[in-house]
């Protein structure tokens, strides 16, 4: 039997699904909280040699871009196809050069021989080490779910251009929504753990 | 009653035929039985791996295994018979079965995202068999503890690899019951007439949502210290392995609620319906789900209390642990009570079950002595722990997962077992289990350490009759479980409700038909009303 169609417990289904996204976050978060208590002086060396114009840039873009997503979900309610298509292809390229900015950042970096286990990091103090492990996976952690996030925009957008995503049936769409939303909302906690701190 | 073909007859979706219908299906009674032989395959290899161990065990020095393979056996049998088998036994295959129809719904809310779920469970088993083959089997035992995962050469990572992934299964298993709870119950059914089982595996639920994620970031941090060789637990590096501890126990206490809850839900509908009497504090019984989902999470840290955790945190810890059994005790005492006054009719079901009751209060109570600060550093890591955790694991969820099979065996497949050889299964796995276990208690209160292939001789008279008691177990086991796959010898025979059941899946067909229910299910105000029972039973006996 096919299901009758149920925003209201789809959407629920998304909620519960953001909440352990949410938890795998958060067990990071507690591992970044328990080592800046530990090395506070390592910490903030560390946050100062990350450029605050990428982060405040990256931290622009995903706004931007999260704006764009939630005007699609009107667009789409008021059935114009092409508005809607334009605001998540708008959302895409934002995340698209989020993630290039990214890769500027790791690669320069890596280029200054900051990367875990590199000779440098040894020789370093513990917990600037620590700084940039944690630097490493949470940002990077943070990429990948952005990388599906964008996966998930650019079906969105073929199947309201094929029109299965219309004004009566875009709860994919609100879903998918919901989730590049998270992915926004994770990112404000890290730049401010790992650019701002001080 | 009209007849109706079952689902065994008719595939979901319609288009597929032959296998493709099993393994593609988004019905989740096949689903749960997919699950059903699989948790099966894996349970007997754990099984076995067991009883290996414990042969080796029987005689002191070297028996029939090294002590390197003695780890690997160990390791295996813990991870395999946590995530394999005790995790999903009772969610993923009565839980896909049931839930639906006591709800009085036709599928789960997502029936292709229940799908998914199989298929990760059974990629995650491939990935535990993987380790053992590619390059040493681990032998770090289930915990992983940091920082001997981070540095053994045996195949950690994949063994690593395989629970995050079953991790992820058990997760939108839960998921997607929330859902269903939430948004599926037949028009009529509020959440105060919901069965018990369904209640149990909401709280599951919850809890698999709640810590699952944890575990899964936590032991991917471990494959990245072993992979990208990152050194946040490496102490060398100024990590801490008690984090670790902290953020595995976070997930892994609360997950021993992930198995023993639904267990709990099983044994609340066998009770009532043997001892022909409405439970005893329905209310009380589903608070008690709650509040152990809830002071469960709170509790973790009672696994650590001689890793070098402050005096202040094992009081709190110690003092949250000693709560946690108050709704344990609550739901004891209300089955206890629902029997009280019945006319209980014994069936293997409720034998299993009285089993169940008794093995987990003595599970139950050894466990509150090792929440006591002062005992735990006594007993930890010996073998009172071993002894406890498979009290309440297996004494527990083993034999209400045994006691599930016997109850709902005839709806699931429509045949009646034979009552004399499942008795007799059930009294040989009982003495076994007891003559196998209890051993371990004095054990450990002797100082015997766990985790050791050898022991000094002091320790081999215990150690010798433990080891009868698994053999005796063991047969238990095969035997009970001859005994059930000989009723497929049987015809079809088994009645709509054999037991006399009050919930909503005793009044569809067994087994039941494709979309669950031929008519809108009828919803009672209080669903262990037993009135009408009771009436049926007594114009049989006068007519």
């Amino acid at each position: 039997m096919e299901n009758h169609p149920d925003p209201k417990g789809d959407k629920l289904g998304m909620w519960l699904f953001l909440y352990t996204e949410i938890m795998l976050f958060t067990g990071l978060f507690i591992l970044y909280a328990a080592y800046f208590k530990k090395y506070p002086e390592d910490f903030i060396k560390g946050g100062k040699d990350l450029q605050i114009i990428f982060g405040a840039a990256n931290t622009i873009l995903l706004l931007v871009s999260s704006c764009a997503v939630a005007a699609s979900i009107t667009a789409v309610r008021r059935s114009n196809k092409n508005l809607t298509v334009g605001l998540l292809c708008a959302a895409w390229l934002l995340g698209g050069i989020f993630l290039f900015n990214k890769y500027l950042e790791w690669s320069s970096k890596i280029r200054h021989g900051i990367y875990p286990n590199s000779p440098d990091m040894a020789a370093a103090a513990p917990g600037r080490s620590l700084f940039f492990d944690l630097y490493y996976i949470i940002t990077g952690l943070h990429g990948l779910h952005l990388l599906v996030g964008m996966i998930l925009l650019s079906v969105c957008a073929v199947m309201v251009q094929m029109e299965k995503i219309n004004a009566q049936k875009y709860i994919l769409l609100e879903n998918s929504g919901l989730y590049w939303h998270l992915i926004d909302l994770i990112w404000i906690f890290i730049f401010p753990l790992f650019y701002l701190i001080v | 009653m009209q007849t109706t073909e079952s689902f065994f007859e008719t595939p979901s979706p319609s288009r597929f035929s032959g296998i493709a219908s099993w393994l593609i299906t988004t019905d989740h009674k096949r689903i749960g039985l997919l699950y059903f032989f699989v948790v099966l395959v894996w349970f007997f290899i754990a099984m076995l791996i067991g009883l290996a161990m414990r042969t080796e065990l029987m005689f002191a020095g070297r028996t029939i295994m090294g002590p390197q393979t003695y780890n690997a056996a160990f390791t295996l049998h813990g991870v395999i018979m946590i995530f394999l088998f005790i995790i999903p036994a009772i969610p993923a295959i009565f839980g896909n079965f049931l839930l639906p129809i006591q709800i009085g719904a036709s599928d789960v809310f997502f029936p292709k995202l229940n799908l998914l779920s199989f298929y990760l469970y059974v990629i995650g088993s491939i990935f535990a068999i993987m380790s053992l083959f590619r390059g040493g089997p681990p032998d770090t035992g289930w915990t992983f503890y940091v920082p001997f995962s981070a540095v053994t050469r045996t195949n950690v990572s994949t063994t690593l690899s395989a629970a995050v992934i079953l991790g992820f299964s058990s997760m939108l298993t839960g998921l997607n019951f929330i859902t269903t709870i939430h948004r599926m119950r037949v028009k009529g059914m509020g959440w105060l007439q919901i069965p018990l089982f369904t209640w149990s595996l909401y709280a599951t639920a919850w809890v698999q949502l709640l810590a699952t994620p944890v575990l899964a970031i936590t032991l991917i941090l471990v494959i990245f210290e072993r992979v990208f060789s990152i050194g946040l637990f490496d102490p060398a590096r100024g990590g801490d392995p008690l984090l670790y501890q902290h953020m595995f126990w976070m997930y892994s206490h609360p997950a021993v609620y992930i198995m023993i809850l639904p267990g709990m839900g099983v044994v609340s509908e066998i009770i009532p319906v043997f001892c022909r009497k409405p439970i005893f504090g329905y209310k009380a019984i589903l608070a008690s789900s709650m509040v152990i989902a809830v002071a469960g999470s709170l509790v973790w840290a009672h696994h650590m209390f001689t890793s070098g955790i402050s005096d202040v945190a094992i009081l709190v810890f110690s003092l949250l642990t000693f709560i946690v059994a108050i709704p344990s005790a609550i739901k004891v005492f209300n089955w206890v009570a629902t029997m009280y006054k019945g006319s209980i009719q014994m069936s293997p079901a409720l034998l299993f079950t009285l089993c169940f009751i008794f093995l987990f209060s003595v599970g139950g109570l050894t466990g509150l002595l090792q929440g006591a600060a002062g005992a735990n550093i006594h007993i930890h890591d010996t073998y009172f722990i071993v002894g406890h955790f498979h009290f309440v694991m297996f004494g527990g969820t083993g034999f209400a997962f045994f006691a599930a099979l016997h109850f709902w065996w005839p709806k699931i497949f429509g045949r009646m077992y034979d009552f004399k050889k499942a008795y007799i299964a059930a009294v040989f796995i009982t003495v076994g289990f007891f003559i196998h276990f209890f051993p371990m208690f004095v054990l450990g209160m002797m100082g015997m350490p766990r985790r050791y292939y050898d022991y000094v001789p002091k320790f081999e008279p215990l150690n010798m009759i433990a080891g009868f008691g698994a053999y005796i177990l063991v047969a238990g086991i095969i035997l009970m479980f001859v005994n059930l796959f000989l009723s497929f010898r049987n015809q079809r025979s088994a009645a709509d409700d054999p037991w006399g059941g009050t919930t909503l899946e005793w009044s569809v067909p067994s087994p039941p038909p494709l979309h669950n229910f031929i008519e809108t299910p009828k919803i009672m105000t209080y669903p262990y009303d037993f009135s009408s029972v009771i009436h049926k039973y007594r114009k049989e006996s006068s007519s």
